[in-house]
């Protein structure tokens, strides 16, 4: 059973609510009252048959004690302390304030979610108005007829002596143009309320609209749904709000049918029965690319696994989640991920055993290929590609790779690759003064 | 009406608008004026127009079929035989305003454009 960091805490505050004086139920357990002091401020750590003494003594169950905070849950704290720039953060005490008050901690992370959600909105709407070229021609339309309504407007009100055939002309003008006027508001309107619809889905990016759509299918499509034609695919979309993400949707469906063909799911189980979830293996099998079959194997629920993929920018495009391997929603990726070794080196395997940070010692086992091509021939530029299968590692490793999700909320102290401080090592250093060097 | 109280104004404006009823307004209110009007409707021929005819003003939309606004401003500002002509440019946005200012406009007018604005700024470029 895992003790979590703050069991001195909880069984302080356990002594506390059952009115036991702290020398008191030292002297039951056999140990001093300052060693017991010591452990209630979690800087002893306190395990085995004394904590069975002291849960015994205090009459309740040892696990209750052991408990600690979600760790999704300290690391949303620890996201929202990182976007909360110049504010200061006790970053010292996340634990403490998970544990002790789960449920505002709760509040605070989904607010920050919320608040990302509406950030990336405003600015995808703020884009939307500087650039869109369908929102510019509708501006310029209402304007035009505004404009031409106010100038006709003011010719028929201000000349007394307007020639009866000027006078009908501009009647005839100003009728046109409030018409006019008319569709045009109505169009702008529509328009803008597509908008609104849109960013109350808080949803901004369109990369994050398909992943939400990829969830909802449950990360994959039936190789009878993939094997249907064009127009079936395109009807597939239709639920996603935004038209480039529609359009992702596409490239996503396409590529999934063309996987379906190199892998079919009827001989995939069987063939990963036999070799195991081995896209290596299995792409010799298959006699295709590996990254077709960690694509594919990325679709089978049974494996909880994830998958990320990534173009030679190291951008990543394609995020799909695997227990305890968080990924960062914005900015870069740890640059330990064996994905962007495979991206360094294509055609080449890449299995490791990893221990993502913060996550409690839970291991995963990362399998990672990268795909070098020149599609506009040998004298255009070279296009890469890597992909990252993560699967959940349940066997104790004796030596294993340390990652992170991202290196502002990594917790590592020390690390080659950190690219910027994180926010726990800030705190660390806030804790030893001004001077703290 | 302060059009009709003023002096009446001579020259010649070359207006290149496309629509139709917002050109048919301002050369209404110019000519009544006495300004000689002339239209174009798109930019495609409107350099010939200003090289052959060289008005006195150049009333130039912002957004016009065939060159833009801005690429017929950037065209005559570069050629030294019409680089002086007085340049006044309708915009719709603010920044519009700030690339016709940049492109070497004198005056801008903003739509929704008042009558008596646009006759009041023709009447100063044509005074200067």
């Amino acid at each position: 059973m895992p003790l979590s960091a703050l069991t001195g805490t909880r069984l302080r505050e356990r002594r506390l609510a059952a009115g036991r004086r702290q020398a008191d139920l030292a002297a039951e357990v056999g140990i001093s009252a300052s060693y017991l002091n010591l452990i209630e401020h979690d800087r002893r750590k306190v395990g085995g048959a004394l904590l069975v003494r002291l849960a015994d003594a205090l009459g309740f169950d040892r696990t209750a004690l052991a408990q600690g905070a979600d760790a999704a849950l300290i690391e949303g704290l620890q996201g929202a302390a990182a976007r909360g720039g110049a504010l200061a953060v006790e970053l010292t005490g996340l634990q403490d304030f998970a544990s002790r008050f789960p449920g505002w901690a709760g509040l605070l992370v989904a607010t920050d979610a919320r608040v990302q959600t509406l950030e990336r909105a405003v600015e995808a709407l703020n884009d939307r108005m500087t650039h869109d070229p369908h929102l510019s021609q509708s501006l310029h339309e209402v304007l035009s007829s505004l404009s031409s309504v106010r100038a006709t407007a003011s010719i028929l009100a201000e000349t007394e002596d307007l020639a009866p055939d000027w006078s009908a002309r501009f009647h005839q003008n100003l009728h046109h143009d409030s018409e006019r006027l008319a569709a045009g508001a109505e169009a702008l309107v529509a328009y803008l309320d597509a908008g609104n619809a849109m960013a109350e889905q808080g949803i901004a990016a369109p990369q994050e609209e398909v992943e939400d759509w990829l969830k909802a299918q449950g990360w994959g499509f039936d190789d009878a749904v993939l094997a249907n034609g064009d127009a079936a695919l395109s009807h597939a979309v239709t639920g996603l709000a935004s038209t480039a993400a529609r359009s992702l949707a596409r490239t996503y469906l396409v590529q999934a049918r063309s996987d379906a063909r190199a892998v079919p799911m009827a001989d995939l189980g069987p063939a990963v029965t036999v070799l195991g979830p081995d896209p290596f293996a299995l792409s010799e099998q298959f006699d295709c690319d590996p990254l077709q079959v960690m694509r594919r194997l990325a679709t089978l629920p049974e494996l909880g696994s994830g998958l990320v993929s990534c173009d030679a920018s190291g951008t990543l495009t394609f995020r799909k989640p695997a227990a305890g391997f968080p990924l960062p929603r914005f900015g870069a990726a740890c640059p330990l991920w064996p994905l962007y070794a495979a991206l360094g080196q294509p055609s080449h395997p890449f299995e490791t055993v990893v221990e993502m940070a913060g996550q409690g010692g839970r291991l995963h086992r990362i399998l990672a290929w990268g795909r070098a091509t020149r599609p506009m021939g040998l004298r255009g530029p070279e296009m890469r590609e890597a992909a990252m299968l993560i699967l959940p590692e349940d066997k104790p490793r004796q030596s294993v790779f340390p990652i992170g999700s991202s290196c502002r909320i990594c917790p590592r102290p020390t690390c080659a690759a950190r690219r910027e401080p994180s926010i726990l090592s800030e705190a660390s250093a806030a804790d030893t003064g001004p001077m703290g060097f | 009406m302060s059009g009709q109280m003023a002096k009446p104004m001579t020259g010649h404006v070359l207006l290149i608008e496309d629509e139709p009823n917002i050109a048919e307004a301002i050369r209404f209110i110019l000519s009544r004026d006495g300004l000689r009007v002339s239209h174009l409707a798109d930019g495609l021929g409107a350099l010939e127009a200003i090289s052959n005819d060289r008005p006195d003003l150049v009333i130039l939309d912002h957004m016009l079929p065939g060159l833009s606004g801005l690429e017929i401003l950037g065209a005559i500002r570069a050629d030294p035989a019409i680089r002086t002509i007085p340049v006044m440019m309708l915009t719709a946005r603010g920044r519009d305003r700030e690339a016709a200012e940049r492109a070497g406009a004198d005056r801008f007018i903003s739509k929704p454009f008042s009558n008596a604005d646009i006759l009041a700024e023709v009447r100063a470029m044509m005074d200067r």
